[in-house]
Parts: C-alpha cells; sequence; structure tokens
C-alpha cells in the first residue's frame, strides 16, 4: 500500500538505509560486539514484617545473557513488566545490579565507580519514554542539554565555557530538526514529538556509542511515532550509534531492529535475526505474540493464539521453565514432565537464532503459517519501505511513509 | 573539538528544510520563564492580592512608622491630647492610655519586631527543613531513617512546653535567642513536607536522566529536584511566618518573651491585660487586628502563591 502523502525525496532515500539493508550489512561484515552481557541478575528485594526484612525477591531480570553488535539496533520486546527496561537502566547504571557482568567495547561496566564511572556514561545514553517526565520542567532547553555538557567538562572538550556549549546545544537541535533559537525555551512550550526530540539531543550531545531507547515512542501519536522512529534510523547512520531498542509494539520493534530478543519474566526467550523471528519464530510465546499483532492487509487470515491466564508473579516465577503454566504448545504434547522439571536453556537454533524451549523442533509448521502468515508481498510503491517478511510490514509501510523522513515534517507540523 | 560542525549530510538536510519550514511559519511567539507565568497566574488570585495590599501596610508601617512618629512609645511625658478615650482624628488615631502613651505608636514599633521575627523564623526553619528534607528523601535508606526519627523526636516533644521552658532558660528577652528558638523548632513540618516531595521527585525520568548524563548527587538534588519542590516549600513558608508571630504573640503574653521595653504584638497584648478590665478596648484591639490582619494576609498570600507556583496549572 502506498502512504498517503505519496512520495517525497526523502522517502525514496528511506529503503536503502532501511533495517533490513542495515542488518543483512551488519551480518554479513566481521561482527564486532559492542556490548555484551553475561549472566546479568537484577532482583528487587521484598521488605516486609515488623523488621521490614528482606523475605522475597521481585526477580525483574534473571540471568540474561547476550551481545549488541558495533551499529545494530537490538529490539528488546515483552509484556510490561517483564523486565525489559530493567534490563535498559540495570546496563547504563541508574541502578545497581544484583549479579553479572557486562562490557561496553570490552571496557567492565558494573565495576567502575566515580570519575571512571562518570567517564563511562559519555559511552552510553538512554533516551526515556515519557516526553513530559523526561523533561525537567524547570529548565530551559540549553540546560536540559547543557547539564550533561558541564557535568562532562573537562580540558579537552571546553565544555565548561557556556558559549561553547550553547554552541553544541544548538547544533544538536538542529540536528533532530529543532530550531536552533529554542534553547530559552521550556518543556511546556513544545508538543510531544519535539519533547521526544529534545531528548534524544540531550541524549546524542554527548556523543555516546550505544544509545538505550527506552519505549521511546510508545507515548506518542501514531504519525509522530513515525517520524522519531526515521530520525533514530538517521542519527544511528549519521553518528553511528548502536541502539537497544526497547518496545513492546511488536511492529514498532520490526521496523526498526536489525535483531530482535524476547523477553518473558525476566528472560530471554528467544533471540534472533529480526527477518528470521518474525517469519519463522520458534518458541510458543513469540508465536503467541506475533499472532496477536493485527494485520490491516484484509486478504490476511490470522489465527490468534490466545493464552491463557496471566503473566505469574516475578516474585515467585515457575519452576522449570517459566511459561510453562500458559503454554499451548505443553498442552498440545501433553504436557510434558521436564518443562516444569527443567529450566530450558537458550539454545541455538540455527544461524544466529537461539531459543529456550525444550520443544522448540515441535512446534507444528502449521500453527506458525496460521498464526504468522506469509503474505503475498504488498504492492511495492516508492512509498513503501521493504519490511522483510510478515504481514504486519504493512502497518509500519504506512507509518514510515507518513513521517516520509524525519527532518521534513519536524518543525513545521509540531510547532506549538 | 566541541565547536566543529556535526558530522553528516543529513544534518544539513535537516538544516535546510527547518529553515525555510520556520521562514513561513514563525509567529512571534511569546516565550514566558516560569516566573512570568507564576506571576500571571498569581495576578488573577485576588485574595492573594488583598493579602499582599494588607502585608505592605504592615511593611510600610515597620519600615517607616517609627521615622514617621518618630516618638518613643514608652515615654510617658510625651504631650499627648485626651487623657482617656478613642478619638481617631485627633493624635495618636488608636488612642492612648491613661499615662498618655499612644496605641498607634505601639501598633507602628511592634510591626518591626514581630515581622522580623516571623521573617527570620522561617529563614532558619526554611533552610534546615529543605536541608534534612531533601537528604532524606533524596538519599533514602539509613539517612532517611535517622533523620526522620529525629523529625520524629522533634515533634514528639511538647511544643509550648519546650518554648517556654527555652524562652525562660536560654532566651532571657532577647531577641536573638528567641528567633534561634523558634527557627529551630518549627523546622520539621517542612521537613517531612521536603522528604515527601523528594521521594516522589527523584522517580521522575528527567532525575534518571541527569544521573545518566553523570550530574553528580548534589546537584541534582538541589539544582534539578528543588525547584521542582519550590511551590509547597514557598506555602508552607508563608505559614511558617505566621505561626512564628502568633507564637511571639503568645510568648510574650505570657511574659517569656521579649523584655519589655523591646516593643511587638505580642507585647502591646501583653501589657493590656490589665486594661481590659477597665474597659480600655482598643488597647488590646489594635496590636490583635494587626496580628490578625497580617497572619490572614500572610495565608491569602500563601494560598495564591500555591496556585501560580503549581506547574501542572495551565495558561
Amino acid at each position: 500500500m502506498s502512504g498517503p502523502l505519496g512520495a517525497g525525496a526523502s522517502v525514496t532515500a528511506l529503503p536503502a538505509a532501511g533495517p533490513s539493508a542495515a542488518g543483512t550489512g551488519a551480518t554479513a561484515n566481521g561482527r564486532e560486539p559492542l556490548i555484551v552481557i553475561e549472566h546479568l541478575v537484577k532482583y528487587y528485594p521484598i521488605l516486609g514484617g515488623l523488621l521490614r526484612r528482606k523475605i522475597g525477591d521481585v526477580k525483574a531480570v534473571d540471568d540474561v545473557s547476550f551481545e549488541i553488535y558495533r551499529g545494530e539496533v537490538f529490539g528488546l520486546v515483552g509484556e510490561s513488566g517483564c523486565g525489559k527496561s530493567t534490563l535498559g537502566k540495570t546496563l547504563l547504571r541508574l541502578q545497581p545490579p544484583t549479579s553479572g557482568r557486562a562490557t561496553i567495547g570490552g571496557e567492565d561496566i558494573f565495576s567502575k565507580q566515580g570519575k571512571e564511572l562518570k567517564r563511562l556514561r559519555r559511552r552510553m545514553q538512554i533516551i526515556f519514554q515519557d516526553p513530559i517526565g523526561s523533561l525537567n520542567p524547570r529548565m530551559p532547553i540549553s540546560d536540559i542539554i547543557g547539564e550533561g555538557l558541564l557535568a562532562q567538562a573537562d580540558a579537552e572538550n571546553g565544555w565548561k565555557d557556556r558559549r561553547i556549549r550553547d554552541k553544541r546545544v544548538e547544533d544538536y537541535l538542529e540536528a533532530v530538526g529543532l530550531r536552533r533559537d529554542y534553547t530559552r525555551r521550556y518543556p511546556h512550550e513544545f508538543s510531544g514529538g519535539q519533547r521526544q526530540r529534545i531528548g534524544i539531543a540531550r541524549a546524542l550531545a554527548l556523543d555516546p556509542e550505544f544509545v538505550v531507547c527506552d519505549e521511546p515512542v510508545s507515548a506518542l501519536d501514531v504519525s509522530i511515532q513515525s517520524q522519531i522512529l526515521n530520525l533514530l534510523l538517521d542519527l544511528r547512520r549519521e553518528f553511528n550509534l548502536t541502539y537497544l531498542f526497547i518496545a513492546h509494539n511488536l511492529s514498532v520493534v520490526q521496523y526498526i531492529s536489525d535483531r530482535v530478543g524476547v523477553m518473558y519474566l525476566g528472560k530471554i526467550v528467544e533471540l534472533g535475526d529480526v527477518g528470521a523471528l518474525y517469519t519463522q519464530p520458534r518458541h510458543p510465546y513469540t508465536i503467541a505474540l506475533l499472532s496477536a499483532v493485527p494485520d490491516p492487509d484484509p486478504r490476511v487470515r490470522k489465527k490468534r493464539i490466545v493464552l491463557k491466564g496471566d503473566v505469574p508473579s516475578p516474585a515467585a516465577p515457575p519452576p522449570g521453565c517459566r511459561f510453562h503454566t500458559r503454554c499451548w504448545l505443553r498442552e498440545r504434547l501433553g504436557n510434558p514432565e521436564n518443562c516444569v522439571t527443567e529450566e530450558p536453556p537458550l539454545r541455538d537454533v540455527g544461524p544466529g537464532h537461539r531459543v529456550a524451549c525444550h520443544w522448540a523442533e515441535a512446534v507444528p509448521e502449521d500453527v506458525v503459517a496460521a498464526a504468522v502468515p506469509a503474505v503475498p508481498p504488498p504492492p511495492t510503491g516508492p512509498g513503501v519501505s521493504p519490511v522483510p517478511g510478515s504481514g504486519s510490514s504493512a502497518a509500519l509501510g504506512a507509518a514510515a511513509s507518513g513521517g516520509s523522513g524525519s527532518g521534513s515534517t519536524a518543525t513545521g507540523a509540531e510547532a506549538p | 573539538m566541541s565547536d566543529q560542525p556535526l558530522r553528516t549530510p543529513a544534518t544539513s538536510r535537516v538544516t535546510a528544510l527547518t529553515d525555510t519550514a520556520a521562514a513561513d511559519y514563525e509567529v512571534a511567539l511569546e516565550s514566558l520563564n516560569q516566573w512570568q507565568l507564576a506571576w500571571r497566574r498569581f495576578r488573577r488570585h485576588r485574595l492573594a492580592l488583598v493579602g499582599v495590599a494588607i502585608l505592605a501596610v504592615m511593611v510600610f508601617l515597620a519600615v517607616f512608622g517609627p521615622i514617621i512618629w518618630p516618638y518613643d512609645p514608652l515615654d510617658l511625658r510625651r504631650d499627648l491630647p485626651g487623657p482617656q478615650g478613642f478619638d481617631p482624628i485627633a493624635m495618636p488615631p488608636f488612642g492612648s492610655d491613661g499615662a498618655g502613651r499612644s496605641v498607634f505608636v505601639l501598633v507602628a514599633n511592634g510591626a518591626r519586631l514581630s515581622m522580623l521575627i516571623g521573617t527570620t523564623t522561617m529563614l532558619i526553619a526554611v533552610t534546615i527543613g529543605v536541608l534534612v528534607g531533601a537528604v532524606a528523601g533524596f538519599f533514602g535508606g539509613w539517612v532517611d531513617n535517622l533523620l526522620m526519627r529525629f523529625v520524629d523526636l522533634v515533634l514528639s516533644i511538647p511544643f509550648l512546653f519546650i518554648v517556654l521552658v527555652a524562652a525562660r532558660f536560654f532566651g532571657g528577652g532577647e531577641l536573638v535567642p528567641l528567633i534561634l528558638i523558634f527557627g529551630l523548632l518549627s523546622w520539621p513540618g517542612l521537613a517531612r513536607l521536603v522528604r515527601a516531595l523528594y521521594l516522589s521527585l527523584r522517580e521522575q525520568e528527567f532525575v534518571l536522566a541527569a544521573r545518566a548524563v553523570g550530574v553528580g548527587d548534589l546537584r541534582i538534588a538541589f539544582r534539578h529536584i528543588l525547584p521542582n519542590a519550590i511551590g509547597p516549600v514557598v506555602v508552607s513558608a508563608t505559614l511558617i511566618v505566621a505561626n512564628a508571630i502568633i507564637l511571639e504573640a503568645f510568648v510574650s503574653y505570657l511574659n517569656f518573651g521579649l523584655k519589655a521595653q523591646d516593643i511587638s504584638w505580642g507585647n502591646a497584648l501583653a501589657r493590656s491585660q490589665e486594661r481590659i478590665a477597665v474597659g480600655n478596648w482598643w488597647w488590646p484591639f489594635f496590636p490583635g487586628m494587626a496580628i490578625a490582619l497580617t497572619v490572614i494576609a500572610i495565608n491569602f498570600l500563601g494560598d495564591g502563591l500555591r496556585d501560580a507556583l503549581d506547574p501542572r496549572a495551565k495558561e
């Protein structure tokens, strides 16, 4: 389907930079991991009783290991409460980890303290979900973006000097598609999309290599979402960034990611290239999730797999496979015992494709085909970005062309 | 280096587009800062304006009263018209007592000390309260526990008892010890308020963002969070001023306060005790009115400030 805005110069430019091309590119040229996470654990203690002693743990992130390659967008999806945001924040040292190891470009993240930690923060930044709460309502934009520069000032960069700082703030406002003279304004004078751009400028002003995007578009209007997504993709190219993109919207993740990890109750249950994961999902949870993605193409007939019950409490996750209480596959297979007794390891099932399920090979192909139908490719117009594979690409094709390149609609459409 | 241009052609594309878009889009929008907006909201608050007007009169009395009417309020030899009675036209406008002392001069002089006590008490209490509350709320954990138990302790002591005892033994009728006593006993409520504000504000994403870019703890606590807590703090500060004025009147009335030759509204009230029985109502009436009006005015002002400083308020 062709986008409502039709073709524009920047639209045709998009597919080339699109995620599929970048994804395969990254896969081909000897991938160098930028972030390596090993056995990351984050528990929150539950205090109770008269003496406020620890009576348990909320297992927000429980033994997660994976790596993010330089230059890629790693998408992390899961229901709310599955620990994906906690993972991002722990990785950035915004919360202390319970145990585990993580490195950025070989540099240990969790052992740093004081000056070293501050220095490390330049390498990794975060973009938040809430465009209102993430900007200090009492600060002008120049300070919101400039505070990081001031904190990181040293003899080399000269950021102590207000003029140098202001210049840099303006440069980055421009880079995210805002006017240079917005610096004296306050957050309440901007729209949601503009505020999100300010948050992006703040993160990028420190020239990081790695950016955690913590649901950066979930709070935005759909048309603005695509603008911000495209802006993020543009900026990745421009500044050689690597993203950990956290979201609960599968279509958004599919659009922006090169590789995707699916989280359930603090664990990664499936991980793989975006194409493989969206067309050949191997974990029953992933399949159920994908079957629930609405498809605007009326020709697509999907068979939804409805999961029973609620997500169990992360304070008392089920033994064995955490998903077994709701697993449709286990039911089909006649409730095999090892689902309850044995925790499935995250194991390879294909090139770069890992799944944490004892019975991944037993997934019936017809169920996958019904849940994630391979649609005839939509008529390719200039406004459609060729997202690999599945039906839901149509939804984002529309969204992408609606955005039609980050910069063009930026200032005009959203000015207050 | 920081002033080198950003790296890529994509930037210039963005620039070009925004520039053209901006050219025909920008309508000189009036950009107001937080204080201008707050002032705008404050102006619409009628009662607050009334409060400001009353306070202005009181401050005027406090500052210029003794200069315009340069009489020693305790001077008995001064030649004042009329031995007794209330004659608003004649000098003194608030009447005089049998000895020829002017009630008006007394009230005008008392404004100085009463307002001084109110504001300095407030400054001391706000300084301690904000510091304790901010540290407790921001750092949490055992620091919070320790500080808040101390607050509980201060609050658990019978307030008037401690004020009276302290005023008698450490005050000695002097101004500075009295202010210190008031200030050191007035902060716990504010500390609790500030702590509660910090507990919620420190979880905001803008605090996480500041931490992520490497801003230090102290700067986050006082430069990033405190401005967001300023509204409730200002409001409660105005109430501390009002309370301190009442407290001083009360303590002085009980003869635990200032020395007789220091004129405050409380002192003036205290001195009028025996006159009430005689029927000279104007003797206690005017100092009492001054206290009541000032306190009400300050409360109005606090009300207006609360509305004006609420960042959620629109317009």
